[in-house]
């Protein structure tokens, strides 16, 4: 949003990621999975883009594709203009340090054989070879408070820690850095509700104090409303709608994004009344034609079995559906 | 009489040096035909409290205390062989995770015909028909076929669907449901809670749901318990409770959802986490977590107080503001 | 001082506190290694020195044979006229070395190319994988056997001899690498898909970094328990083999060879020469793998989590 006109932060063009596939020396062939089809989406600096979808729909993949720790099938993933995807270890090194990743689950993301001090201050060892010992233990303290934990924990092992406190110093991990770009792959869903605003508060509070750009992966929608100021709805592996939160929720076109909506439990004392949704989840491995969604979709007609429908400007939001191109819905 | 009654039930683990008490007796009733929902964070004990029911505790946990009247007999008091005529038949349970029930090696149709064989003195072929009807109730489609697949073959939703109507094969007065769909996608979910709400209220069968999504219980559910730290600290009925929390932690826990929150501000957050079963604080286990407690509040454990319907253990119930809901958040 | 006194309170000196037979076979393990190393300063006689041996002290039975025991004697002397005690600390002093530092390189092997192996992937594995099936297929003594014995034939007994305690530490510590290969590499296989990993490798650590600084460390309590088994194995795989003649010498016993040099013996009514080390290499043998079940049990994640 703040430099328009200039080059966005993050772009994901055309990306395809497959796995398995042919056996290698004395293993055999494993079944092909499409976890992502042809994404395209943009990231602009300092918005909290949220995608979202369900389990299996490789709002994941896409997340660890984007920083690195999948390469690719196809396609090409750039930051600031530079093409980041075919990098090596070595010429990766300068994206590490404005790019971070905020894990799902906080009892596998902190090693537990290093202390909470030894794991934060990796980074730094690694990235400013420079700073003294004094100038590293000071960094820690300062990061270690701006995420709201006690700077005495240092020498304490990460079991010593409930999960929201481990969460927190996962972020703190991926703040020692300063980064500008944080993906952050569901990491709030292990944890207990009360917990969860906690957490989220820290990383909207590091968001205004370090003028963040969040790529925040989540299935749960409340969340989104909450945060996200963008969001990218995904289906098996496809985007299906891609809106200004506020848009999209008062507003959603995609017929998949109206049946997930639908599907949030209210509070108002109303009873469950979602709309219903016909078939079952196809998997990755045995993609339909056409449209991913035709065979759940309750508008989809002849043309939605054979053509896959592209991302495309429709009033408010970009969707990918010809239902909502044709003013069906 | 309540078909359902648990009186004061304390369950204690003793580990290595320590004993750990994980409920300090607790009390709920549920009649015929109603939904009760359990509702706490984890280690709160709403899990041990389902369970108890049963005697299904792990290993070295045991009931230390209390009564568990189920058509006016002791559950806690019955041997393997009387419990089995209860479990699974008379009172059913579902799992979080579909296959805690399911055998991965044998067809869904062989479990529930064997299920149904193990309770009841019929044929096969009888039971491969109820069987049938079952599956059919819970909406899966082509029940005949179904009947030869085995677990693996079918998708996360339809394993738990199959799962309630194992749970419904032998007519069971109670269901207790023990986060039946937290591994489920949304959209699943609202599908499977909206079927367990239609079979509980077209069977009459009471259902008490277990589970840490305070908009589920709402969804489904008459009456509603809060717990903390192995106590209930609010219960009454759903919508009251929902509406006009009397208990800072259930009061806390509302509000810090993000729809009762306006979009991108900071969320109202409950400081510090639940406490470990071997370090819950005096007094009332919420005081330290607590933006009302006072001196009061660590000189005894609260009672539950107010009328029945909606009754909240806190020594400052009349001074809790009135709950702001959804939007008109401050 | 507050490390030990953190450990003397965790949970693991609890449980070992608890369980009689891990003490128990605790502190026979220690006891036995504690005289095998102190063995120069606590055994009466100097077995290695000839000066001290007379022949005829020889087949002297022990003390509690009231009729022929000398006092001088505790255990008995063997057909050499050597002290039985003596002999047996110091053969135990070589059964353990050699146990101790074979397990030592099977360790070194075995956790290198478990860790590549696990972390790489791909053709890495494959080729060590079934490098380590060939390696199983062919039975430890066999291998031994044929090794031992091709040196021997080739170089001559003296020199043989002389590098017997090396040539057994390579023999059995190349033939067991397999076991620590696929145990580190399960472990590996199971830890490097944990999100820490992952972790480490957004932050840009090189992969040596991320296998020795974060894998290692999460895999050594299996090596841990697999060790104090394979020191055990050691210790039978070189009694074994010098009791077939392809260990150590008569001159140098280690408890194996003790044990043959006394076979011979056994109808002649001179038991004491084979039985007595015998009981030694049981007790030492059931006390380290009792531990080593015991720790197993205490360091298996399914029955205990952090």
């Amino acid at each position: 949003m703040s430099d328009t006109g200039a080059v966005p932060l993050v772009e994901i063009e055309n990306v395809e990621k497959r796995f398995g596939g042919a056996g290698g020396f004395l293993s055999s062939p494993q079944p092909v999975v499409k976890a992502l089809n042809d994404v395209t989406l943009t990231v602009p600096k300092g918005e909290a883009f949220c995608l979202v979808g369900e389990s299996g729909c490789g709002k994941s993949t896409l997340a660890r594709t984007v920083i690195g720790l999948h390469p690719p099938s196809a396609g090409e993933i750039r930051y600031r203009g530079k093409r980041i995807d075919n990098l090596s270890t070595r010429e990766r090194r300068p994206y590490n340090q404005k790019m971070q990743m905020i894990f799902q689950n906080p009892y596998a993301s902190l090693n537990p054989r290093m202390t909470v001090l030894q794991t934060l201050e990796e980074p730094l060892r690694i990235h400013r070879p420079q700073m003294s010992d004094a100038e590293i233990r000071d960094k820690v303290h300062a990061v270690m408070r701006s995420v709201g934990n006690d700077p005495a924990w240092g020498e304490r092992y990460p079991h010593e820690f409930s999960g929201g406190q481990r969460q927190r110093i996962s972020i703190a991990r991926a703040l020692m850095l300063d980064p500008e770009f944080i993906v952050a792959d569901e990491p709030i869903s292990a944890l207990d509700v009360s917990i969860q605003a906690q957490v989220l508060n820290v990383m909207m509070d590091a968001q205004k104090e370090r003028d963040l750009t969040y790529l925040f992966i989540t299935h749960d929608l409340s969340v989104v409303e909450h945060f996200g100021s963008q969001v990218a709805v995904m289906y098996l592996g496809t985007v299906c709608e891609q809106a200004e939160t506020r848009k999209l929720f008062s507003m959603p076109r995609h017929p998949y994004t109206q049946a997930l909506l639908s599907a949030i439990p209210k509070m108002d004392g109303t009873g469950v009344n979602h709309v219903k949704m016909t078939g079952e989840v196809p998997t990755a491995m045995d993609l339909p034609k056409g449209c991913v969604f035709h065979p759940r979709c309750p508008h989809a007609m002849e043309r939605c079995c054979h053509e896959v429908p592209t991302l495309k400007q429709n009033g408010s939001s970009q969707t990918a559906c010809f239902a909502v191109e044709e003013g069906r819905i | 009489m309540a078909l359902l009654e648990v009186k004061d039930l304390q369950v204690e683990f003793p580990l290595g040096r320590k004993t750990l008490q994980a409920l300090y007796g607790i009390d709920f009733a549920l009649d015929k035909g109603e939904r009760l929902g359990i509702v706490g964070e984890s280690g709160a004990g709403k899990s041990v409290a389902a369970f108890s029911i049963l005697n299904l505790l792990s290993k070295p946990g045991r009931i230390s205390g209390g009564e568990i009247l189920f058509e006016g007999r002791d559950l806690s008091k019955l041997n393997d062989k009387e419990m089995r005529t209860i479990r699974g038949n008379r009172i059913s349970m579902i799992f979080q995770d579909p296959m805690m029930t399911l055998n991965p090696v044998l067809t869904i149709g062989t479990q529930m015909v064997e299920c149904l064989k193990a309770h009841r003195d019929i044929s096969s072929a009888e039971a491969r028909e109820i069987a049938i009807s079952k599956l059919r109730e819970v909406m899966i489609p082509s029940p005949e076929n179904r009947m030869d697949s085995y677990p693996h073959e079918l998708s996360g939703g339809m394993r738990q669907r199959v799962v309630i109507a194992i749970a419904l094969l032998t007519d069971p007065s109670i269901i207790i449901a023990d986060e039946p769909t937290t591994a489920l996608d949304v959209t699943i979910q609202a599908e499977i809670m909206a079927l367990m709400l239609e079979l509980c209220k077209t069977n009459n069968v009471g259902l008490i749901l277990i589970t840490h999504d305070l908009a589920v219980v709402s969804q489904v559910t008459e009456r509603i318990m809060v717990m903390y730290a192995g106590r209930v600290v609010e219960e009454g009925y759903t919508q009251e409770v929902i509406k006009n929390p009397r208990h800072p932690y259930t009061r806390g826990l509302l509000k810090a959802l993000p729809q009762e929150n306006r979009p991108g501000q900071r969320l109202n957050q409950i400081p510090g986490s639940m406490p470990a079963l071997d370090a819950i604080p005096a007094g009332c286990a919420f005081n330290p977590r607590c933006e009302f407690a006072d001196g009061d509040c660590v000189k005894a454990v609260p009672d539950l107080v107010g009328e029945q319907g909606h009754r909240a253990a806190c020594v400052h119930v009349d001074r809790i503001p009135a709950f702001v809901g959804a939007g008109g958040a401050e | 001082m507050s490390k030990v006194a953190t450990f003397l309170k965790s949970d693991f000196v609890f449980r070992f506190r608890r369980d009689k037979v891990a003490v128990g076979s605790f502190i026979v393990v220690m006891a036995l290694v504690l005289c095998a190393v102190l063995a120069p300063l606590i055994a009466p006689y100097n077995p290695y020195d000839l000066t001290t041996i007379d022949i005829m002290d020889s087949e002297i039975p022990p003390v509690w044979d009231k009729s022929e025991g000398d006092a001088r004697f505790l255990l008995g002397t063997d057909p050499q006229g050597r002290d039985m005690l003596s002999t047996i600390l110091y053969g135990m002093r070589i059964s353990l070395t050699i146990g101790f530092f074979a397990v030592l390189l099977q360790a070194t092997i075995g956790v290198a190319i478990g860790l590549l192996s696990g972390y790489l992937g791909g053709r890495v594995d494959a080729f060590f994988m079934r490098l380590a099936d060939i390696q199983l297929s062919l039975s430890t003594l066999m291998v031994a056997i044929i090794t031992l014995a091709v040196f021997q034939a080739a170089f001559g007994a003296e020199l043989y001899s002389e590098l017997a305690i090396f040539m057994l530490v390579m023999v059995i510590g190349i033939a067991e690498w397999p076991q620590y290969a696929r145990t580190v590499r399960a472990s590996v296989l199971a830890e490097k898909h944990k999100e820490y990993v992952d972790a480490a490798r957004v932050i840009g650590m090189s992969q040596w970094r991320i296998m020795v600084r974060h894998i290692l460390p999460n895999t050594l309590s299996p090596i841990l328990v697999i060790s104090t088994i394979q020191v055990a194995n050691a210790i039978i795989s070189e009694a074994a083999l010098s009791f077939l003649g392809l260990g150590m010498p008569v001159n140098k016993p280690s408890l194996g060879s003790l044990i043959s040099s006394g076979f011979e013996f056994i109808f002649s009514g001179s038991w004491w020469i084979t039985v007595i080390p015998s009981i030694v290499l049981v007790v030492l043998i059931l006390s380290i793998n009792l531990l080593g079940d015991w720790l197993r049990d205490v360091l298996n994640p399914k029955l205990y989590k952090d």
